[in-house]
């Protein structure tokens, strides 16, 4: 103990956080523990698990310890004190809504969301009559307006889906800690690499693990992330500070301190959804966590050459990659996401809807999918697959137009990907495709 | 944040600690400080209850202040508002205590600057059994950042 503890880079954490060689074996990579019970050393050690009075593991519905590495070394990458995953993103932001919201509270959520958030935040709201306030995150005023005395949680995405928006992160957090309410982030497009929210006033993270954390399109995975930094005990959080009828009485954050709320999260939360993440799923993603700066760096460049090689094709109207110099959130990037913006944009093809009809049916490298954040180029156009059943008025209204594609850049050849691209954007404007 | 929550300090403490004294343990199995003492000793610390309105707390006998203690104290660890502290602080460092550790939200600028006036060791605002568990114990099944980066198996 004669040396001062060192702090490690990221790309150190990014392959040692949360796992240390196999104490009893010395594997070097992480076990994967497939099992779904823990045999008790004795019965006090039992009660004491039980209790929560002692760290240990019961039942795989409630902790893992593969699953635990991959939850320490994704709150060490974010800058939090802890993380519990989830099966799906979506399981993760369920997962936390119902911790945190009661009947009747209002959630301030930003309009540019991914379609699968919108959807289950309108579901929620119906079923658990929450109040929910859609903001326009681009308006410097948006959130202050949108929040009330009866504001729970505001929510949006660093890079939102599709749109591109970036969000004025301390803008949103000042406005969320003006009515004691914490600011819920999704970090999916950005990734701890790129941005980490916590640094800038955000109180929790949370991501689709699916994207670029698990990196190669393996996984289904969701996790979230808290800061320890809000105040759960503020009055307004009676589930987290007063005492929980689950636990005989326990007070969780009196208890457990900035733990609180991923203790109440796993034990409660976690345990009566169920919705676990599988051991072998996590292992994919401290795998995918291990490469993730080095792919990132690929991601970003990539995406940007693509990006500003379509912007001067014929037949493309608009090119919204928030990196680009005449972007509206250049300055924002600038602040928020210095090592780039990510890999997934959008475009508009003058030809319309059967114009993407005809791009996508062209392309040969690219794949037609509905996912992003894959080492292979993905691409999906809105108004002939996810959005095919609004008109041309509804589709404006949610942000799409009817020649919107969208793309998620992988680590291919750049010119390969043009060389596709090519060829997809002279089928669009009608010519014969030569290959 | 705050100065007394260095990480060699408190490596060095719960490393090296065999005596913790607890200002403040209550005999309610829901209170923190309950769940800190029991923790302790299922991790091999020898857990001195120090409070006025009690006789036996997890088997042990219970002392009104810290003077009352017969012998040496490691560690004094602290469940009571920050007013109490500066007292505490200048009884710790009346008994010879090796260090003050005041747990989460036991904020008091005054009682940590008397006791490391007086040569103890100071942390504060941290709880003794997270530090516990994210240094030597099972913190990180659960998903808890330990910040401990490591290669060897040492």
């Amino acid at each position: 103990m004669d040396e001062e503890p060192r702090e490690f880079g990221f790309n150190t954490r990014s392959v040692h956080a949360g796992q240390r060689p196999d104490p009893y074996t010395g594997a070097s990579a992480t076990p994967i523990y497939q099992t779904a019970g823990f045999v008790f050393e004795d019965t006090e050690s039992a009660s004491a698990y039980f209790n929560l009075q002692e760290y240990g593991n019961v039942y795989s519905r409630i902790m893992n310890p593969t699953v635990g590495a991959f939850e320490e070394r994704l709150a060490n990458l974010e800058g939090g004190v802890g993380a519990v995953a989830f099966a799906s993103g979506l399981a993760a932001q369920a997962g936390l809504f119902f911790a945190l919201l009661e009947p009747g509270d209002r959630i301030a959520v930003a309009k540019a969301l991914y379609g699968g958030s919108t959807a289950q935040l309108n579901h929620l709201a119906r079923k658990l009559q929450i109040g929910v306030d859609w903001v326009d995150m681009d308006d410097p005023d948006g959130w202050r307006r949108a929040v009330t005395a009866d504001t729970k949680v505001l929510f949006a995405e660093t890079i939102a889906n599709p749109g591109g928006n970036v969000l004025d992160i301390a803008l949103a957090a000042a406005s969320a800690h003006e009515v004691g309410a914490p600011l819920v982030v999704d970090n999916t497009f950005a990734t701890p690499y790129l941005c980490r929210p916590l640094e800038w006033g955000a109180d929790l993270v949370i991501h689709s693990a699916t994207k670029f954390i698990a990196g190669n399109g393996t996984t289904i995975a969701g996790a979230v992330v808290d800061s320890g930094a809000f105040d759960w005990s503020n009055g307004r959080f009676p589930s987290i500070a007063e005492p929980s009828s689950a636990y005989h009485g326990l007070r969780f954050h009196e208890t457990f301190g900035v733990y609180g709320l991923l203790m109440k999260l796993r034990s409660e939360t976690l345990r009566d959804f169920g919705a676990v993440l599988a051991p072998f799923n996590a292992f994919l993603l401290l795998l995918g966590l291990e490469s993730l700066a080095v792919r990132m760096d690929r991601h970003v460049a990539n995406a940007l050459a693509v990006a500003e090689w379509l912007r001067g094709q014929a037949g493309v109207e608009a090119v919204r990659h928030p990196a680009l110099a005449d972007s509206p959130y250049r300055g924002l990037v600038d602040r928020y996401l210095p090592a780039g913006a990510g890999s997934v944009f959008s475009f508009d093809l003058e030809s319309g809807r059967e114009g993407g009809r005809r791009f996508i049916e062209a392309l040969s490298l690219w794949s037609h999918l509905a996912n992003v954040g894959d080492t292979k180029s993905l691409v999906i156009h809105p108004a002939s697959t996810t959005h095919r059943q609004l008109s041309d008025e509804e589709l404006a209204a949610s942000g799409v137009a009817p020649g919107t594609v969208r793309l998620s850049v992988g680590l291919e050849d750049v010119d390969d990907l043009v060389w596709d691209l090519e060829r997809g954007l002279r089928a669009a404007r009608g010519s014969a495709v030569t290959a | 944040m705050n100065e007394f929550q260095d990480r060699r300090t408190i490596q060095e403490i719960v490393h090296d600690a065999r005596t913790v004294a607890i200002v403040g343990l209550s005999a309610s199995e829901l209170r923190a400080s309950n769940f800190v003492g029991y923790y302790l000793q299922r991790h091999g610390y020898r857990v001195i209850p120090v409070n006025p309105n009690e006789e036996l707390i997890l088997g042990e006998q219970v002392y009104p202040g810290l003077r009352d203690v017969p012998g040496h104290i490691d560690v004094v660890d602290v469940f009571r508002a920050p007013a109490a502290v500066p007292d505490i602080a200048r009884e710790a460092v009346d008994v010879g205590a090796g260090a003050l550790w005041l747990q989460f939200g036991v904020i008091s600028p005054e009682g940590a600057a008397i006791a490391q006036e007086g040569g103890l060791a100071v942390v504060m605002d941290r709880c003794l059994k997270v530090e516990h568990a994210r240094l030597l114990g099972r913190m990180h099944w659960l998903g808890f950042d330990t910040g401990v980066i490591a290669g060897s198996r040492r």
